[in-house]
């Protein structure tokens, strides 16, 4: 039994300890059963739902969603709309990734503070922003356009395919910008210069050498693009309602609140979410396939500096182009979001004395949903980021470090939420969690906190595991030869070696949990609603301006916390 | 006629960090056709740079450069042909191959620019991988190779189109030392067959003299001497050229009437004639394989220590304050404490360095 083998060292020190539950033992049932219960059960019940009618096998309810004309719609719908944002995103991406990573244009580290700006907000602000700037009828900059050039009817219409597509690039070009910017900057130049002094111009150099190089980066993030944008919720949410234009999740939340939420709702919702992740999973093996073939060592070699290609009489021209663009897609939004916040009421000219403070006042002091949200908000994320931070650690562990028999399903299910679009969790969790098993946390925040767990768990893992495959072995053992126990072994070298991991993996659940909506739209209940909820359901109500003006609190907090955050973790990359 | 001339080339770099900095300076050069010169030097030199402002991957601040005959790079007349009308064989450190594609390609590449027809492009690719030692490898990609086999690539691309000359930008230090060996060898054995001009940067100073007809030792952007390898590491020009080549041991000594003293023993002088009108003070230079220990005559003193080693027996032994090292064959004994007498017969002179220089060279390792 207690037979010392490389592989199993671990189990055996248990083993020696003369226990039979040893420590890892108990890490390791441990995770099994919380990844059971949060992620595997709500994604079973799904399908449970969708199949088992009446304690029978039963594919009809399945077909008949799949073979209603409105959903085939919303599933072209879909598809049309994480195309179009992915392949122009791409574009945008590439093409500023290059400009700022392989070019002389000036004011980079600006720029490179713009483009991060995008990343931090959630995509339905842009969604309410636009509808405010090109709502067909009511839109300021619909108006100002009749009125300038006196047509009927501006040509810009936001709410339609093309809006959504639009204001989805507009938050997921920085996927493939920072990826391929990374890949650019880290590049090794010689790779490039080789090439230069084999007769090549730039221009070949660039088409030949950089671009194919930079490639798996370019695919990396344009499928990140995909994934997301098939299971987004928040822009069709805000813009396709009212044009009756509806993607698969949107469609999934109609679905849900015209039935107000009864079990036939969240049957046919169930089926609906199946074919979403049909088609999420049919973009993930796409993915595999088309990364199959690249992931190459392009960074090795010593830092010199890259050869940045000098732009000439193009500079000013790119610049301008490039600050335009920042201009609209960064700047414009935040400036509208907040200017219609101090609107007396929507569709008053945007001028001084229509500007009040009341919407500020109402949504501060007189308003406890409001109030409310943003104390939900902050104590999910919160929560959230804690609980996930400890669980990450630990499934890392029994993953990395104990490799139990099956630690490979255990990683799958971990990974799993990856695949479910954030609507489709929601679903599973109300399936699971409204009383079927003796726990109703229906209509409580511990639903929407359920939820957030299963959703983030895996990017507190990833960030764990990465920095624990760094701790070799023989850092534990020395401790243990030392005279530490396991657990002391594990409190006074494992986990300070991997703490910084721990901190950004915290800091990777804690921000995009606080402008969460996709999940917790379908979740809260008339006391817990979240911040993103809160937005939502005031805009969607018709309370224009005071959703503005959350909204712009919302975007100071966001402000605020990103640059603590960004303040500590380069605190500790200088330490 | 002379391949490669540089002319008065000066470079300087604007970094946040230090402001201005000369990378080097008033820098002239001739190396011959079928030469192979080599750049040695400690990093932060100028060489790397020198090397890429003839390489055309670095504008110059002033002077000119040129190749074959024809001005490449003139400052005064903004003259500048970029890198790929150079026509030059050039190697880097990292070997530089292309992962995304197969050895063929990369060593097609030069030639499909160039715009060779296809069936020559496939006789002249296998005939450089034949040469490199790459025939049959043509399907392969890099990813799977050994760093050898990657420098070969390298190599294969660079002679591919039969440049008049080729860079090497220490092509030879990311490998392990036995195959550095090898491929020097086969570095010179391409020279010949091919006869282009090798330009070679390093910082390996036995592979410098290994490689090279003639070579240059740099410093702080400077060039500090020319000459071939005898003669560089026989006369060197300066302290800094000794200490970089070779092992060598400093001694400092007051001159007196004529005499040297080591410090810290003015009572016997060192069996040698300080050069003539020279300073107070100067520091004595040898290699401790040049230091003649034995029991007649010279600098009297005694053995501090010995240590036997493999090849040779070291011993230790004051002269003045300073612990000098001396490396004789084994058959010559001495035991510790025995009395015995030092003569110094290669020896050079030189002046106090001050440490400002020491200082200088180490802000520059920060560029």
């Amino acid at each position: 039994m207690s037979q010392y083998t490389r592989k199993g060292v671990n189990k055996d020190m248990a083993a020696l300890d003369g226990k039979h539950f040893g420590l890892d033992k108990v890490l390791t049932i441990i995770c099994f059963v919380i990844l059971f219960i949060i992620v595997l059960v709500p994604v079973a019940m799904i399908f449970y739902v969708t199949f088992i009618s009446e304690g029978k096998f039963d594919t009809r309810l399945f077909t008949e969603v799949i073979a209603d004309k409105g959903n085939i719609g919303a599933m072209w719908n879909t598809i049309k709309v994480a195309l179009g944002a992915t392949l122009i995103g791409t574009v945008m991406g590439v093409f500023f990734a290059w400009l700022v990573g392989r070019s002389d244009i000036p004011t980079k580290g600006f720029m490179k503070v713009m483009f991060d700006i995008p990343y931090m907000f959630p995509p339905f602000f842009g969604a309410m922003a636009w509808d405010l700037m090109l709502n067909r009828r009511s839109g300021y900059i619909n108006k100002w356009i009749v009125s300038t050039f006196g047509v009927k009817r501006s040509p810009l219409n936001i709410n339609s395919i093309w809006g959504i597509i639009f204001v989805e690039c507009c938050y997921y070009f920085p996927f493939v910008y920072k990826q391929v910017v990374n890949a650019f900057e880290r590049m090794d130049p010689t790779l490039e210069e080789s090439a230069r002094i084999a007769g090549a111009s730039q221009g070949y150099v660039i088409r030949k050498i950089t671009l194919p190089l930079v490639k798996p980066a370019i695919s990396a993030g344009a499928l990140l693009i995909l994934t997301s944008s098939l299971a987004h919720f928040g822009v069709p949410g805000m813009l396709g309602f009212s044009a009756k234009i509806y993607t698969l999740p949107t469609k999934i939340y109609q679905l849900f609140y015209r039935t107000t939420g009864s079990f036939e709702g969240i049957r046919e919702g169930s089926a609906l979410s199946i074919l979403l992740i049909l088609v999420v999973v049919a973009a993930l093996i796409l993915q595999k396939y088309l990364l199959r073939a690249g992931s190459y060592d392009i960074i090795k070699g010593k830092a010199t500096r890259p050869m940045l290609i000098k732009l000439r009489g193009a500079k000013v021209p790119l610049l301008i182009l490039a600050y335009v663009i920042l201009f609209i897609i960064v700047v414009m939004p935040l400036a509208m979001i907040i200017l219609v916040g101090f609107l007396k009421a929507y569709g008053l000219p945007i001028t001084l004395a229509n500007m009040t403070l009341d919407n500020y006042k109402q949504v501060l002091f007189n308003n406890t949903m409001v109030a409310d949200s943003i104390k939900n908000s902050i104590f999910l994320s919160f929560s959230a980021g804690i609980i996930c931070m400890f669980l990450g650690v630990m499934v890392a562990y029994v993953i990395v470090k104990v490799k139990p028999k099956g630690a490979i399903v255990l990683e799958l299910l971990s990974l799993l939420p990856y695949a479910i679009p954030g609507i489709v969790m929601a679903i599973g969790v109300i399936l699971t969690w409204s009383g079927r098993f003796k726990v109703n946390l229906y209509n409580t925040i511990w639903i929407i906190l359920v939820a957030y767990l299963a959703r983030y768990l895996s990017f507190s893992m990833k960030s764990a595991s990465a920095s624990l495959q760094q701790v070799h072995p023989s850092l534990e053992e020395a401790a243990r030869s030392c005279g530490a126990s396991h657990f002391g072994s594990l409190k006074d070298i494992t986990i300070p070696l991997i703490k910084p991991a721990m901190v950004a993996g915290f800091f990777l659940i804690f921000l995009p949990a606080m402008r969460e909506l996709t999940t917790s739209v379908l979740l809260y209940g008339p006391n817990s609603r979240t911040l993103g909820v809160a937005i939502f359901s005031l805009r969607n109500d018709g309370y224009i301006t005071t959703a503005s003006a959350l909204a712009s609190i919302a975007i100071l907090l966001i402000v605020i916390l990103n640059s603590i955050v960004n303040a500590i973790l380069k605190d500790r990359k200088k330490g | 006629m002379d391949q490669v001339v540089l002319r008065n080339v000066r470079k300087d770099f604007t970094t946040k960090l230090l402001g201005t900095v000369t990378a080097v300076e008033n820098f002239n050069l001739n190396v011959a056709e079928g030469e192979c010169f080599s750049f040695l030097g400690p990093s932060g030199c100028g060489k790397t740079t020198t090397l890429r402002m003839i390489a055309g991957f670095e504008d110059l601040s002033d002077g000119e450069i040129e190749l074959c005959g024809k001005p490449v790079s003139i400052k005064a007349k903004n003259l500048y042909v970029p890198p790929e009308k150079r026509d030059l064989g050039m190697v880097f450190q990292a070997f530089a191959v292309w992962p995304h594609m197969n050895i063929f390609d990369n060593v097609a590449f030069p030639l499909k620019v160039r715009k060779v027809p296809r069936a020559e492009i496939k006789e002249r690719v296998e005939k450089a991988l034949k040469h490199c030692s790459l025939d049959g490898m043509e399907k392969e990609y890099p990813g799977n190779l050994s760093g050898g086999q990657q420098q070969r690539i390298a190599l294969a691309r660079a002679i591919v189109t039969n440049p008049k000359v080729m860079l090497l930008d220490e092509p030879l230090s990311n490998l392990d030392p036995k195959l550095r060996e090898s491929m020097r060898f086969e570095i010179k054995k391409l020279q010949k067959e091919f006869g282009f001009t090798i330009i070679f940067v390093t910082h390996d100073q036995s592979e410098a003299m290994a490689i090279s007809e003639r070579m240059l030792v740099m410093d702080m952007g400077r060039q500090v001497q020319i000459g071939t390898p005898t003669e560089l590491y026989n006369k060197p020009n300066s302290r800094f050229v000794h200490k970089f080549l070779g092992q060598s041991t400093f001694t400092n000594c007051v001159i007196e009437d004529g005499k040297a003293y080591a410090k810290g023993n003015l009572q016997q002088p060192i069996p040698l004639d300080p050069p003539k009108g020279c300073e107070h003070e100067m520091i004595l230079a040898t290699r401790p394989n040049q230091i003649d220990i034995n029991h007649e005559s010279g600098y009297e003193s005694v053995v501090e220590n010995r240590i036997f080693l493999t090849d040779y027996t070291e011993y230790q032994v004051k002269v003045g304050d300073a612990l000098v090292q001396v490396q004789t064959p084994h058959r010559v004994e001495f035991s510790v404490g025995e009395k015995c007498y030092l003569r110094f017969p290669n020896a050079m002179w030189y002046p106090v360095e001050d440490e400002a220089a020491e200082a200088e060279r180490n802000r520059r390792q920060l560029v």
